[in-house]
């Protein structure tokens, strides 16, 4: 079982959630979130003073898949969030111990 | 007491005398009255004047307020929320650029002494607009408060285009497109329809005299037409119709649209340019239009959805808005309810069933709601002009049925004008400095791109 936490561009969500069903993803978490990696931000001018935003607005997508679906998650993931720019995001992958279905306690895998 | 008694002695020993010598005295007493009469005719002339002029500069505000911050919020709020700002700002800018064009030569071009199609430029520069009335178009309004009351007309009508081509098109392209705009289609309407001697003109000898109390041609075909074909020339948005784009702010809208309601009571029951009934009747009718349009698109949305919404009801209120300015001011109450049903419901249609099937993106349905509001509208005209209302009006259902022939002319003409006209002025902005803006920037939002700022900025929570 798989921790994937998806970092993209906020233009992309659509896409990747389309490509994440078409393999078979039944659900995810998306939130809205501000951050930078090596992308750095832009400048806004208010009534002449400047401010440097450097947290640009990103999506979160967080899901836990089985094993043999992480790979063409992930594939999906890469293939429609990338323009090839700097800023278009990072895939962090984490093992996971177990998941419990509050409504009936099923566990594991049964949960997902 | 006794020194008035005299005096109506000596009065009554000199009438007599005065009656056979025509002394000098009663000439003078003679003329006193009249003085004094053309003192009064002078005064009331004077108290009807300020009557008119108060209600038409409430009027010219209450439209101003239509554009910013009516229509501003009503678009505001329909686009994504990395648009806001832009889309109220292609509002905005428009009072300003507008205005400035208007002294230098739009009012000319509109109400000037010109020819059939346009206006002179006698009054370049506001050059003779005083403050006394101009006789052709009103004997009591100062001519500034006429100038400036259809300068307001002139400011919405291309603002309203904006919602066609929202969230997509560079700010300068917009500014140039406007100003050529308002030269090549809302001048030459204008004049055909409002001005001395225009084509269309009802009240001042036009060929083909069509009906338009306040606009519906002049202002909601031409800009919903031309809407239309910039929905079309432009293309859509990114990402349009398999992305969602939800309107960001209901709220907003539900705010903007309210405050259209109150200002359209000054388009529409100011273009009486007076405060007389003929006022209050393009009052009423308009009110009770966008009363029964809210039913009527509700009841469609119900019936087709399953739910009405208040987005629902709200564009209801605008279709009947604009359904009803050509016919205010020339249809009874109960025509302006009928009227108003009809357009609900009609533009429902546009908007839910034809758009869908046709799958052009006109963003905020511009045309869906003025446009075909707008030519409902004058149509319904022709028939329901009723002479009782205003001697100028008579429609079918009265047996003129030259009288919708006529709203068919002026209705061609306008859509004529905006088709041609826009597609020429789209192509040429189009080959010098671009109508869109770049994928990344439209990406990224019009309000970063084109201002460098954010309708809601994010605070990193203290």
């Amino acid at each position: 079982m798989t921790k994937i936490e998806a970092i993209i561009q906020p233009s992309k969500l659509e896409a990747v959630k389309n490509a994440l069903h078409d393999v078979g993803v039944e659900g995810m978490t998306v939130l809205e979130a501000r951050g930078h990696g090596r992308q750095k931000g832009h400048t806004e001018v208010y009534r002449g003073r400047e401010y440097t935003v450097d947290l640009i607005p990103k999506i979160k997508l967080e899901m836990v898949l089985p094993d043999d679906m992480v790979e063409k998650a992930v594939q999906a993931i890469t293939g429609t969030a990338r323009s090839g720019k700097i800023g278009d995001g990072k895939i962090f992958l984490t093992r996971v111990d177990d998941a419990i279905r509050i409504r009936n306690d099923e566990r594991g895998d049964q949960a997902l | 007491m006794g020194k008035v008694l005299i005096l109506w002695l000596v009065a009554l020993v000199l009438c007599p005398l005065g009656a056979f010598a025509q002394t000098p005295t009663t000439g003078n007493a003679t003329e006193s009255a009249e003085a004094r009469l053309t003192k009064l005719e002078a005064q009331a002339a004077d108290a009807k004047s300020s009557a008119d002029n108060a209600w038409m500069l409430t009027s010219s505000a209450l439209v101003l307020m239509m554009t910013g911050p009516g229509l501003a919020l009503f678009y505001g709020g329909l686009v994504r929320k990395k648009n806001v700002l832009s889309t109220m700002m292609q509002s905005f800018i428009l009072m300003a650029i507008v205005t400035v064009i208007w002294a230098i030569c739009g009012y000319s071009l509109c109400f000037g002494e010109g020819n059939s199609f346009i206006g002179g430029l006698n009054h370049l520069f506001l050059r003779g607009v005083s403050l006394t009335p101009n006789a052709a178009y009103s004997t009591t309004i100062p001519e500034q408060t006429f100038m400036v009351y259809q300068l307001m007309f002139a400011i919405i009508t291309p603002a309203l285009i904006t919602g066609a081509f929202a969230e997509r098109m560079k700010f300068s392209a917009m500014v140039v497109f406007m100003v050529l705009w308002t030269f090549v289609i809302y001048d030459p309407m204008a004049h055909m329809v409002w001005g001395k001697g225009g084509l269309l003109n009802a009240a001042l000898g036009g060929r083909f005299p069509t009906l338009d109390f306040a606009g519906g041609t002049v202002v909601h075909i031409t800009s919903g037409v031309s809407a239309l074909v910039c929905a079309l020339y432009m293309g859509k948005r990114l990402g349009y119709p398999q992305t969602t784009m939800f309107p960001h702010s209901v709220v907003l809208s539900f705010i903007g649209a309210s405050l259209l309601w109150v200002g359209w009571f000054g388009f529409n029951a100011g273009s009486a340019l007076g405060s007389g009934g003929l006022a209050t009747s393009a009052f009423v009718a308009t009110h009770f239009a966008a009363a029964a349009a809210v039913i009527g698109w509700c009841a469609a949305e119900w019936i087709h959805n399953g739910k009405p919404s208040v987005l629902g009801a709200i564009s209801g209120s605008v279709a009947g808005l604009v359904a009803i300015t050509p016919a205010s001011g020339f249809v009874s109450p109960s025509s302006a309810l009928i009227i108003g049903l009809l357009a609900g419901g009609f533009c429902f249609l546009m908007v839910a069933k034809v758009k869908a099937r046709f799958g052009y993106d006109d963003s905020l349905d511009a045309f869906g709601v003025h446009g075909a509001g707008g030519t409902l509208g004058a149509l319904l005209t022709g028939i329901f002009a009723s002479s009782t209302i205003n001697p100028l009006g008579s429609g079918l259902l009265e047996g003129n049925s030259k009288q919708l022939w006529n709203q068919v002319i002026g209705v061609g003409i306008s859509w004529a004008i905006a088709i041609i006209g826009t597609l020429i002025i789209l192509f040429l902005v189009d080959k010098t400095i671009g109508l869109r803006v770049s994928e990344d920037h439209e990406i990224q939002g019009l309000d970063l791109s084109q201002h460098g700022e954010e309708g809601y900025y994010w605070e990193v929570p203290a």
